[in-house]
């Protein structure tokens, strides 16, 4: 099983409140991804810590929890940065040359796709049209989002998240 | 709890000023300030601009004299965001929230709209025409889209001025379910999720010991296609449209409980599907007996969590009983055995769009549209190289040319138009040759292309055909769910062939393997996503064999996009020895004098193209 090398730091907070997550959809058909979904935002990720709070409570097998979040692209096992980079590769962005922002992004910060800076500041990734394909290219950048950039706008968009 | 009579009140009080949006001739009471809440324009910051409106009627104490209205997507994305303002029907193109102050005093209050600020139509010959003249908007046929743009989502009271839950209330007190049934038959509905199977049809699989067993009413709003945004353009826009269609399939199969599975992507689609459920619970237009006729009904959201698979209807519902995303094979189909291993049918959310007005004007009101086997309308995304991107609505039927050139406003910068991609990853490509083929289900699939659920991406002659073809196969590479051989390793070895072609190092005989595994993934895929999945290459194989041939033997990419077989080169008349390319170059791969015509290593140069852009001269060039 993948476990990240980030120590868990789940609060009792939190768990009291995933526990009252599982109450409230527990029974339910086809509970699992609710809850799943509603723990990611309560933790930010879904370590091996969380899906065994999970199976312990809903009765669901450790095995098909894991499965399932590996599978979905949205779930992840490991934490991310404090500020979350997301470049469009749609279509329509990928015509309009993202994945030369992309190439810029990774070039400025030093890591590439899918993965966090030390300092744990900056992570980035790549997604599948969010659906502003007017704005094209675009970045989303702590939620923002940058729309017709260059990338040589990057390290000016970037420098204002350090 | 509302009563049919409730909705006929609401309609007639609010109907009239609601219509004036529409063309309607009722004498406005308020100044109606309509902005553009999609996610484009929400993206080009839009709540600020609003926020700014409300702030100057508030401080003007004029705050019942003009409404400001947040809609979903107008449809005219590259000019977002944009504000329209009735009465007088006048819009607003790019409007930043600084803007709001200008138009407010001198339009709101002066009563003479800003000239500057007006949106215009750019062509091709470079000359701006009026909106009022352009094409964008007086080609179009809008029935999915009708209420999108033009109403509050989050205001039932507004969908119902436009007629709304009346379908539902029509084929509750006046129809049985087969005769509702046999509308969508007769109506020739086809599903607008790309596949085009007949709603009707569809349903009336599913119809079967109504009462006695449990069913369910699926919405498929899980839209992967990147470059696609039809549906999330409803679900932000008219939300009660699809809610309406579900109850009105949920009546005609024997099912009470229906679920939309939405992509978890969709943020704002997401918020005003829970604004809208709520309502119409409120309203007593969905949950228990409906309109007091007995009948019961009630929608839950699912979402989706990043995966495309979740987009083929046997993975959707295993996702949704909260597994895997992986499909199984059909039979049974979903009519037989689906969700929870009941009779369940899943419709595309813009088909669920077009229903509640075939309900309210009959089958032969929408099957006199379209072409003879495509009924009605269909929605599509523009993206890529034109000038309109955004959102239109035409005919089935319309020819592509009239949907880039006239409507699309052309391909921007007098590039040429190469090709337009349709279908997404499960699509192929219309070339130039066919601009003239006149868009419907059958056509398309004849030169081996597809619908698709509707994003049209336009390329022009800077796109490379084998780099589109090796960007949707990556896509689906990673977006496979590994079930099946075919598509798991089948899809992996026609990438990498596919870039050894983009690296200058394939060989004829790579082209035939692709295409033999081509042949064999289609037969042989469990689902719809690996069984499409070599369409892309195929269809680009087959329009440009040459473009292929040109990386394979000529080691050459004709677009200049694939970087392993570009060179950069200086011509040396125009080169004034500025040093300006030398000092920027990243790998010190050019030399030459101050003042005299400099050269680039082509060992050391790593084709970045820093030299190009920097050069004042025109003297760099990349082939």
């Amino acid at each position: 099983m993948k476990v990240s090398n980030v120590p868990f730091q789940g609060t009792a907070e939190q768990e009291a409140k995933l526990i009252e997550l599982i109450n409230e959809h527990k029974g339910q058909k086809g509970c699992l991804m609710p809850i799943l979904q509603g723990a990611q935002n309560i933790y930010g990720y879904l370590p091996y810590e969380v899906q065994k709070i999970i199976s312990d409570n809903t009765g669901i097998p450790m095995e098909k929890i894991y499965g399932v979040v590996t599978f979905y692209a949205q779930f992840t096992t490991s934490p991310k940065g404090k500020c979350e980079i997301s470049v469009c590769l749609g279509t329509a962005c990928y015509v309009k040359g993202s994945a030369a922002i992309l190439e810029k992004v990774e070039e400025v910060l030093g890591i590439k796709e899918g993965e966090c800076t030390d300092d744990g500041a900056f992570s980035i990734e790549s997604c599948r049209c969010v659906g502003a394909c007017g704005l094209a290219p675009v970045m989303i950048v702590g939620g923002e989002v940058y729309g017709k950039i260059t990338p040589d706008d990057v390290p000016g968009i970037l420098a204002k998240y350090r | 709890m509302k009563t049919i009579q409730d909705l006929k009140d609401i309609k007639n009080q609010k109907g009239a000023q609601v219509d004036i949006r529409f063309g309607g001739d009722a004498e406005a009471e308020k100044t109606y300030i309509l902005c553009c809440a999609g996610t484009g324009c929400t993206s080009s910051h839009s709540q600020d601009l609003m926020a700014n409106f409300r702030k100057l009627a508030e401080e003007a104490g004029m705050s019942d004299k003009v409404e400001i209205i947040p809609t979903g997507c107008q449809g005219l994305c590259a000019k977002g965001p944009v504000v329209v303002v009735y009465p007088g029907d006048v819009h607003y193109q790019l409007v930043t929230p600084d803007m709001a102050q200008r138009i407010w005093d001198e339009h709101i209050v002066g009563g003479t709209p800003v000239s500057e600020y007006l949106m215009k139509e750019e062509t091709t010959s470079g000359e701006d025409i009026p909106f009022e003249e352009s094409s964008f908007y007086n080609d179009q046929v809008r029935l999915a889209l009708r209420n999108c743009g033009k109403i509050d989502p989050e205001n039932i009271d507004e969908y119902i001025a436009r007629e709304g839950y009346q379908a539902i209330a029509k084929a509750l007190t006046e129809m049985t379910p087969d005769e509702v049934i046999q509308v969508m038959i007769d109506s020739g509905l086809r599903g607008r999720g790309g596949a085009g199977f007949p709603t009707g049809k569809k349903w009336l699989f599913a119809s079967g010991n109504r009462g006695n067993v449990q069913k369910y009413v699926c919405c498929n709003a899980d839209e992967g296609d990147p470059g696609a945004f039809m549906d999330r353009s409803i679900l932000e826009g008219d939300p009660h449209s699809v809610i309406e269609a579900m109850s009105i399939a949920g009546y005609a199969i024997g099912a009470n409980q229906g679920y939309i599975y939405v992509r978890a992507e969709y943020p704002i689609a997401i918020d005003r599907l829970e604004i809208a459920l709520k309502q119409a619970r409120e309203y007593g237009v969905l949950g228990k007996n409906i309109f007091g006729t007995g009948f019961d009904f009630d929608i839950d959201l699912r979402l989706g969590a990043g995966a495309f698979v979740c987009g083929e209807e046997t993975a959707l519902m295993t996702s949704i009983e909260g597994n895997r995303g992986e499909p199984h094979p059909r039979p049974p189909f979903p009519a037989v055995k689906g969700l929870f291993q009941s009779p369940t049918i899943l419709n595309n959310v813009e088909t669920y769009a077009n229903i509640p007005q075939i309900i309210l004007k009959g089958a032969d009101w929408f099957n006199c549209s379209g072409t003879e086997t495509s009924k009605g309308t269909k929605v599509f995304a523009l993206g890529g190289k034109i000038n309109n991107t955004g959102l239109v609505e035409v005919p089935m039927g319309a020819t592509l040319r009239h949907v880039v050139e006239d409507i699309g406003g052309g391909v921007p910068n007098g590039k040429k138009f190469k090709a337009a991609q349709t279908g997404g990853p499960s699509g192929g490509c219309i070339p130039a040759d066919y601009y003239d083929i006149p868009m419907d289900y059958e056509n398309l699939s004849s030169i081996g292309c597809m619908m698709g659920s509707g994003g049209l991406i336009v390329l022009d002659e800077d796109d490379c055909m084998v780099d589109i073809a090796k960007f949707f196969l990556g896509f689906t590479v990673s977006e496979s769910c590994g079930k099946c051989t075919p598509c798991r390793i089948g899809t992996k070895r026609m990438l990498e062939i596919l870039e050894k072609i983009s690296e200058g190092k394939g060989t004829m005989e790579d082209l035939d393997k692709l295409e033999e595994l081509a042949k064999y993934i289609k037969a042989n895929s469990l689902c719809g996503l690996g069984q499409t999945a070599p369409n892309p290459v195929l269809a680009t194989i087959n329009f440009f064999r040459d473009e292929y041939i040109a990386h394979i033997k000529e080691k050459r990419c004709p677009a200049g996009v694939c970087k392993a077989l570009l060179s950069y080169t200086i011509d040396a008349d125009k080169c004034k020895g500025c040093t300006l390319c030398a000092r920027n170059c990243p790998a010190g791969a050019i030399s030459g004098e101050v003042r005299g015509a400099h050269v680039i290593d082509t060992e050391k140069c790593i084709k970045c193209g820093v030299c190009m852009d920097n050069c004042k001269f025109g003297a760099i060039y990349k082939k």
